[in-house]
């Protein structure tokens, strides 16, 4: 089954709109909770992403009887450098965005932390794609 | 799935009930469907909070007591209070003849169940040490709260405390007391005076428990009436405060708002009203709220205070309560004699553990994850064609609502006010089928013709 799901950037008081749609579909589904909340987390921190960094984005869900696949796409600055941008604490949120207490530098390592499989691809001036695989299995 | 009986104290009194909507659209689980002119409430999804009885305007919500005289089935009969009920009276009522009104009407002993508050700070202390990576625990102090994280937040369940609260705790004091005194275990009954639903909920079919310590349940209500009577009709004057006991500031503070959030270190939170607790589990499922040790959930508006079966106004009772707070802590004792209750402290404490509460959530569509994606679809199908006003006609709080029920073989889409007309105008169902339609929603008595002219 398809979903999708668009993340306005700029716009923190949304954001978390998208993934808690997600739960309560995966709630509906008999999903395992301990994968649902793993699930959550990871496409939370990857809505605030977006929200903090890009113009705007989409959230594409695609649930199987065997994986749950995710992708977040945006449009924004795209990440130069996806190594340095995986480690934690790194972070180039602005100090405002810090100021709402996002931008911690946390939110890639923590996506990889609660997924399976997570693949991140990226362009300059363009934008950032995140893929996100958990297994239900 | 296996079938489970719950018991649950609210009640709809069908001979009363309008069949109004308001219960069902204030429902936090959205268990209340219409039904023949009259509320439904789906016992598997209700969580005892009160919601329905509070909006009911005509009172045909109800909590079911337990009929008083069974108290005389025992010899040593123990009421047990919760702190809010002393909350409930006017000022010049004494405490002295609370106590003394309550023994007249057939107690024993009368005991206040947040006396044994200490005993559970103490444990919630060393239970928070040793599971540590368990962060952020929850209370489990209100069972409506523990019922609606079962049924709507199964991810959660482990952040529970796996403590008794302190009702329980007080009626295992009182038991072990009596039987030390030579009391068999058949003759000891103990009874405790509930200001909410969810208490006499959480007695019936207790949670992580196998059997609950308490023999019965008085609403608080009840008591209010009869001990207020006597007192207007005796004129005994009295001590406003006994001397021989004391309370704590803790434990008179324990049923408000932040009573157990304020006993803890870390970052603890209170919070009070069942949607705003809805609101915070939400945030707490996705990871969106973090680094919080300990949280005091409570279903009711300023906590015990705003129990449905609490008379007085919620704020002067808990101005009442901070007041008689304030005068035990300016008279208290210079040194503290031994309470009866350290005595069993070593005992209480290792009879204080739970078992871990069991998930049952409501919100999956079937157990088979193929089935369920097939419901999902054909709920999004009628998700289409419905008006998506939610105007509560079909009997079900929403058009989600009603899909799902349809989908689940509990309602029919034609129940849908907007679909019968749309089938009527192509002539799919004739006038009288839709009619029948409303009358086996909203009951026959309501579409009974009624002249115009005689009002």
């Amino acid at each position: 089954m398809e979903f999708k799901f668009t993340i306005e950037g700029g716009n923190f008081s949304k954001a978390g709109s998208a993934s808690s749609e997600v739960k309560k579909i995966l709630k509906q589904l008999n999903v395992n909770p301990k994968i649902i909340k793993r699930t959550v987390v990871s496409l939370y921190e990857a809505e605030v992403n977006v929200v903090a960094h890009a113009f705007e984005g989409n959230m594409n869900v695609d649930i199987d009887t065997d994986k749950i696949v995710v992708k977040i796409e945006d449009k924004g600055p795209g990440i130069p450098d996806i190594d340095q941008a995986m480690q934690e604490g790194y972070s180039t949120a602005t100090p405002q965005v810090r100021e709402m207490g996002f931008g911690a530098g946390m939110g890639l390592p923590n996506i990889k932390r609660n997924s399976d499989q997570m693949n991140i691809t990226s362009k300059v001036d363009v934008g950032t794609e995140v893929e996100i695989i958990n297994y239900l299995g | 799935m296996e079938q489970v009986h719950f018991y649950h104290a609210l009640k709809v009194v069908d001979e009363v009930c309008i069949g109004c909507t308001h219960c069902m659209n204030v429902c936090p689980t959205a268990a209340i469907r219409v039904k023949n002119g009259t509320a439904d409430i789906n016992k598997n999804a209700c969580v005892d909070c009160g919601e329905c009885l509070q909006a009911c305007p005509v009172n045909a919500i109800i909590v079911e007591q337990d009929d008083f005289t069974q108290i005389f089935n025992y010899k040593q009969r123990v009421a047990l209070l919760p702190t809010v009920l002393l909350g409930q009276f006017p000022d010049d009522v004494s405490e002295v003849q609370i106590y003394n009104e309550i023994k007249d009407l057939g107690f024993t002993h009368v005991y206040e169940v947040d006396g044994a508050v200490d005993v559970l700070i103490d444990s919630t202390k060393k239970f928070m040490h040793k599971h540590h990576q368990e962060r952020p625990f929850i209370s489990s102090f209100c069972p409506a709260i523990v019922r609606l994280i079962q049924v709507k937040f199964p991810a959660l369940v482990d952040n529970i405390i796996q403590l008794k609260p302190v009702i329980d705790i007080s009626a295992q004091f009182y038991r072990k007391k009596l039987q030390d005194k030579g009391y068999a275990q058949e003759e000891i009954g103990i009874f405790y005076v509930t200001p909410c639903a969810a208490k006499i909920a959480a007695v019936k079919s207790p949670v992580g428990e196998q059997k609950s310590l308490i023999d019965g349940v008085i609403n608080m209500d009840f008591i209010y009436n009869k001990v207020l009577l006597s007192i207007k009709n005796s004129k005994k004057e009295t001590k406003k405060y006994p001397e021989n006991i004391h309370m704590s500031r803790r434990s008179i503070g324990w049923t408000l708002t932040t009573g157990e959030a304020s006993r803890y270190s870390g970052r603890c939170l209170a919070i009070d009203e069942i949607h705003n607790v809805i609101e915070v589990l939400e945030k707490l499922e996705n990871e969106e709220i973090t680094d919080v040790d300990f949280l005091e959930l409570r279903a009711c508006d300023h906590s015990c205070a705003g129990g449905v079966l609490a008379t007085e106004n919620r704020f002067l009772a808990i101005e009442r309560l901070r007041k008689r707070a304030a005068w035990y802590h300016r008279n208290k004792p210079m040194i503290m004699p031994e309470r009866e209750i350290d005595l069993y402290k070593t005992y209480l404490q290792e009879n204080i553990g739970i078992d871990k509460v069991e998930p049952r959530s409501i919100l999956s569509l079937d157990s088979d994850m193929m089935v369920a994606m097939k419901k999902m679809k054909k709920i999004n199908r009628i998700m289409k064609v419905l008006p998506r006003i939610d105007c509560g006609a079909c009997g079900a709080p929403r058009c989600q609502a009603l899909a799902e029920d349809v989908v689940q073989g509990k309602a029919k889409m034609t129940q849908c006010v907007f679909l019968q007309k749309m089938l009527t105008k192509e002539g799919l169902i004739s006038p009288q089928e839709s009619f029948d339609i409303s009358e086996d929603t909203w009951g026959k008595s309501r579409f009974e013709k009624k002249n115009l002219n005689d009002h």
